[in-house]
């Protein structure tokens, strides 16, 4: 995978993750192209397309927001699917029903959890439950962490 | 100091922004405010300042200034810190800034860090967006961390390895021992890695292939599918019923990998391959993406035909799934293999056709495709209704591919010439507005090739555009057709079906029509006028009128119409005597390749769209081929053709002669007034040279040669350079003819490289008396501004004893002062 976008119906940009070495103004400009024409798409289209030497896989969930991957030639269009929908099922179960609002407010767990399922565009774990498990030891870890010797929390984020 | 405010107050208080610059006043104020925290060095708020950037640099807004400090946080003790802090560097740093390789150290570490979540984020970040340089530095660690049994740890720097082996090739071998061991593993997350990380190594290197071929990766692989398959229910892995879907399509990847071009891999791997293809569940698009893994790998290697076939026969199965992703994937993997597996595909054919009408444009685009591979001789009347059909109702972007396709399609396998005329008028009558340009002179050379069609061809045309002549390509077509078959048309002659009455006067009012109508094209008007004059040969009542039409446009505005008008009176008036030949039927084309490029030649009098053939290499060409003779000068160099200024009698020929200089004109040979040189001419190449001899009287300077001298017929050619114009040389050519009968109807034609350009001036006659009594004498101007070398080809045709006679001849004896 050469990098993940997912953003809302207005194109707001809710999380961008690159495996690819860009520059800002060429993730902006890609962005901007790729957000235009995933949102021109009629809902009877298929989720494939093809745009500049790269297949785009796209879903659209909860009426609002698209997941949109940039997969490789020799890459499976089938399984990435799956990789969407199994990224949106651990959302989903980290933030118990997972709508829009919880990934726009807690942007950077969201990033944690795909930073557990994802590595350098591949999948690093296929166990749902061990990527829950991972998260769940790294956010006590977290909350550990905030507290100095006082027992005084510092407040994180 | 107050403290900053936290993240999700932040997100909070910019969402309730009403306006653009509403935000942006917001974001220009917490900004500055966390300028100044990162200013005073504060560690306690560090980590949500951050934070904060990084939500502001997910809205489109400049966030740089906060690199250094995801620097900082990486380097805190506190995990809060370091987790925001790789995280600000995977969004903020790339290899470009200078600032991304002060990580290096903090990451090395980190990877040896007591907790193994620190050393995930490591391994993370370093697997995500390292740089070349920090991949050198820290391969070590990585493949240290790659033998470690925490497998926590091992898939991620199994990845990481990967991200390593990506942007440091070289550094592949350093990770060979470790994967020794890697498939032994019951972890899924590192099976998962591991395959990725021995899928990159085999792709890379065909050494790195050979070895785990050796030492048994193929039915260690197999093993582990088969349990994947064969084992119950886990709950862990399971998806829909299937047994981690992604670690079965990852192995199936690298046996595709492992099999290709090598015989004993692919049939350890045939079972395995052929029990996946039986047994995977393909209700739900979990299974479909494991089959078609399945079947990209059963493709790619070599793979028994039983097996090939069942995989094409998914495909098929595929294309009858109502989710159009998985018709999509059929289509495109159909299209891969549709030249190797041609009978396989065909099977499925009319499911492919049916694709034609689905409502997703990509799915159509390759159905098409598919359909063009797939026409053969034995379907083509079918096929092509189909994709007439789907000609008539697809979007306007493919219509012009569509139509292509089927000219092609027609050309190659049209079961009778009739069917291939009709197809071509359904194309043209309803997709004519989207029918390439090169089209039209292949059409054209199709229907004067057919010649028992010519009657029925030019009355469906003239029907198809008397309703409407705005499609440019088909009025075009159809305007060459009346021109050229007219006589036809009016003498109601058509065998093929009902023949209609039409006058001449109707016919010439279409093509007024189309001359005065503001659809057509310049192009387009300038067929309708070169058809208006040559019906002045096959019409009898209407010369009249077709005179005046020309006369009208020799004063167009349209420059290209008036030279045309200009030509065409000169015809009525000066030459009429010429203009029945001139006018002629064209001959049968030869047939040439598709890919030439289309030039307008211009004749005498008749500027026709004549196909010209790119110069295939040399060695392809028999000098004997007589159409192409005269342009393979030089062994591969396209020349132009010559331009004659008048007429010259030549005997006529069956056929071939296309590409002849003067288009094959037969006429009557004549003699025509001793040689006036620019009179009533367009101008030429050689403009600027009055009649006035402005030669140096250096003629005895350069000597004469002969330039041809076989079977009684001479010729011989004198120089003379111009005084104005340096790059001029003038030859006058004199054939004399030493045989007791005479020649007559004697063309003299040339060419030269297309660096230079050329002049034929009218002969003095067409007839070289015998016995050496007599000569022709003809001007040839050359013009050489690049001060090349002169070569030149001769054609030469002429009537002796009864018989045609023709030769070719190179002239490469030319004296360096001709051309200096």
């Amino acid at each position: 995978m050469q990098f993940m976008l997912l953003f809302s119906r207005q194109g707001k940009l809710r999380l961008q993750k690159w495996y690819v070495p860009l520059s800002d103004k060429e993730k902006k400009k890609i962005t901007r192209e790729l957000v235009q024409t995933v949102l021109a798409r009629k809902p009877k289209m298929c989720s494939f397309l093809e745009w500049r030497d790269l297949k785009i896989v796209y879903k659209r969930l909860y009426a609002s927001l698209y997941f949109c991957c940039a997969i490789e030639d020799q890459d499976n269009e089938l399984i990435t699917l799956e990789i969407i929908h199994r990224y949106v099922e651990l959302l989903d179960k980290y933030f118990g029903s997972v709508c829009e609002l919880d990934i726009i407010f807690n942007f950077e767990k969201a990033y944690f959890i795909l930073d557990e399922f994802l590595l350098g565009g591949e999948v690093q774990e296929t166990s749902k439950k061990n990527v829950l498990k991972a998260i769940e030891q790294a956010d006590l870890l977290q909350e550990v962490s905030q507290f100095n010797f006082s027992g005084q929390s510092t407040g994180m984020v | 100091m107050p403290a900053p405010i936290r993240l999700r107050e932040l997100i909070r208080t910019i969402r309730t922004a009403r306006t653009q610059a509403e935000e942006r006043e917001m974001i220009q104020k917490e900004c500055a405010a966390i300028r100044s925290s990162f200013r005073e060095e504060d560690n306690t708020y560090r980590c949500r300042n951050v934070a904060k950037l990084l939500y502001m640099h997910m809205l489109g807004y400049p966030a740089h200034f906060g690199q250094l400090e995801c620097l900082k946080l990486i380097a805190s003790q506190k995990f809060t810190d370091k987790r925001i802090g790789y995280l600000g560097a995977m969004l903020l740093l790339d290899e470009r800034q200078d600032v991304h390789l002060l990580m290096t150290n903090c990451i090395k570490n980190d990877l040896n860090h007591s907790t193994q979540y620190v050393q995930g984020l490591a391994l993370c970040t370093l697997g995500c967006m390292g740089s070349s340089e920090m991949c050198r530095d820290l391969a070590g660690e990585v493949e240290k961390l790659l033998k470690t049994s925490n497998s926590y740890l091992r898939k991620k720097a199994a990845l990481c390895a990967v991200h390593v082996i990506r942007k440091v090739p070289e550094l592949m071998e350093m990770f060979l021992p470790a994967t020794k061991n890697l498939l032994n593993e019951k972890n899924h997350g590192v099976l998962h890695t591991s395959v990725v990380l021995l899928t990159e190594m085999c792709e890379r290197s065909p050494d790195m292939l050979a070895h785990f071929r050796k030492v048994g990766l193929v039915p260690q692989l197999v093993r582990i599918l088969k349990n994947l398959i064969m084992s119950g229910y886990s709950p862990e892995h399971d998806v829909s019923g299937i047994s981690d879907p992604f670690l079965q399509v990852r192995i199936l990847r690298l046996l595709r990998i492992l099999g290709r071009n090598d015989d004993d891999s692919s049939e350890a791997m045939n079972d395995i391959l052929a029990q996946v293809a039986t047994n995977t569940e393909t209700s739900k698009n979990v299974g479909n993406a494991i089959l078609y893994e399945t079947v990209l790998t059963i493709m790619d290697i070599k793979s028994e035909s039983g097996l090939r076939v069942l995989a094409i026969n998914i495909l098929g199965r595929f294309l009858l799934n109502n989710d159009k992703n998985i018709r999509y994937v059929a289509l495109t993997s159909l299209l891969k293999t549709v030249q190797t597996d041609h009978n396989a595909v065909q099977r499925h054919r009319s499911t492919i056709v049916d694709c034609l009408k689905d409502l997703d444009v990509s799915i159509k685009r390759r159905a098409m495709e598919l359909s063009f591979a797939l026409v053969n001789g034995n379907n083509v009347r079918g096929m092509m209704k189909e994709l007439l059909y789907f000609l008539d109702s697809c979007e306007p972007e493919f219509k012009a591919d569509c139509a292509s396709g089927i000219f092609l399609a027609a050309e190659k396998y049209a079961p009778s010439k009739r069917w291939h005329v009709d197809t071509i008028m359904r194309v043209l009558t309803t997709a004519g507005s989207y029918v390439r340009d090169d089209a039209v002179p292949n059409l054209i050379q199709l229907i004067t090739n057919s010649v028992e069609m010519h009657a029925y061809t030019v009355q469906r045309l003239y029907k198809a555009i008397l309703g409407d002549y705005s499609q440019q390509p088909l009025v075009q077509v159809a305007s060459w057709c009346i021109g050229e078959y007219g006589d036809l048309l009016v003498s109601g002659q058509c065998e093929e079906e009902e023949p209609i009455q039409v006058t001449e006067d109707e016919v010439l009012d279409i093509l007024e029509s189309v001359l005065i109508s503001n659809m057509s094209a310049s192009v387009t008007r300038g067929y309708a006028l070169t058809a208006i004059m040559k019906l002045s040969t096959r019409f009898t009542c209407t010369v009249n009128r077709i005179k005046k039409v020309v006369s009208i446009y020799g004063s167009s505005i349209d420059v290209e119409l008036q030279q045309r008008a200009v030509e065409y009176n000169a015809l009525f008036k000066k030459y009429d005597h010429m203009r029945p030949a001139l006018l002629e039927r064209m001959p049968v084309m030869e047939k040439i390749t598709t890919n030439g490029p289309t030039e307008i030649v211009q004749t005498n009098g008749e500027t026709e769209p004549a196909v010209l053939e790119t110069k295939p290499p040399p060695s392809g060409l028999q000098p004997a081929s007589q159409a192409n003779d005269l342009l393979d000068l030089l062994g591969g160099s396209d020349i132009t053709p010559v331009i004659p200024t008048a007429p010259t009698s030549k005997p006529a020929s069956a056929g071939g002669e296309l590409l002849d200089l003067l288009g094959d004109l037969n006429l009557t040979g004549s003699p025509v007034s001793a040689p006036a040189p620019q009179v009533a001419q367009p101008p030429f190449l050689l403009d600027g040279l009055s009649s006035q001899p402005l030669f140096n009287d250096i003629a005895a300077g350069i000597p004469s040669i002969t330039a041809y001298n076989k079977n009684g017929l001479k010729i011989d050619f004198t120089f003379e350079r111009s005084n104005t114009n340096p790059s001029v040389t003038v030859i006058t050519i004199q054939a004399s003819n030493s045989t007791e009968l005479e020649m007559t109807d004697f063309v003299f034609q040339a060419a030269v490289p297309k660096t230079f350009q050329l002049q034929l001036l009218s002969p003095s006659s067409s007839v070289i008396p015998a016995f050496n009594s007599g000569t022709i004498t003809q001007v040839i101007k050359v013009l050489n501004p690049q001060k090349q070398q002169l070569r030149m080809r001769i054609k030469l045709t002429y009537n002796h004893k009864g018989s045609a006679m023709q030769d070719l001849a190179e002239v490469n004896n030319f004296p360096p002062q001709s051309w200096q």
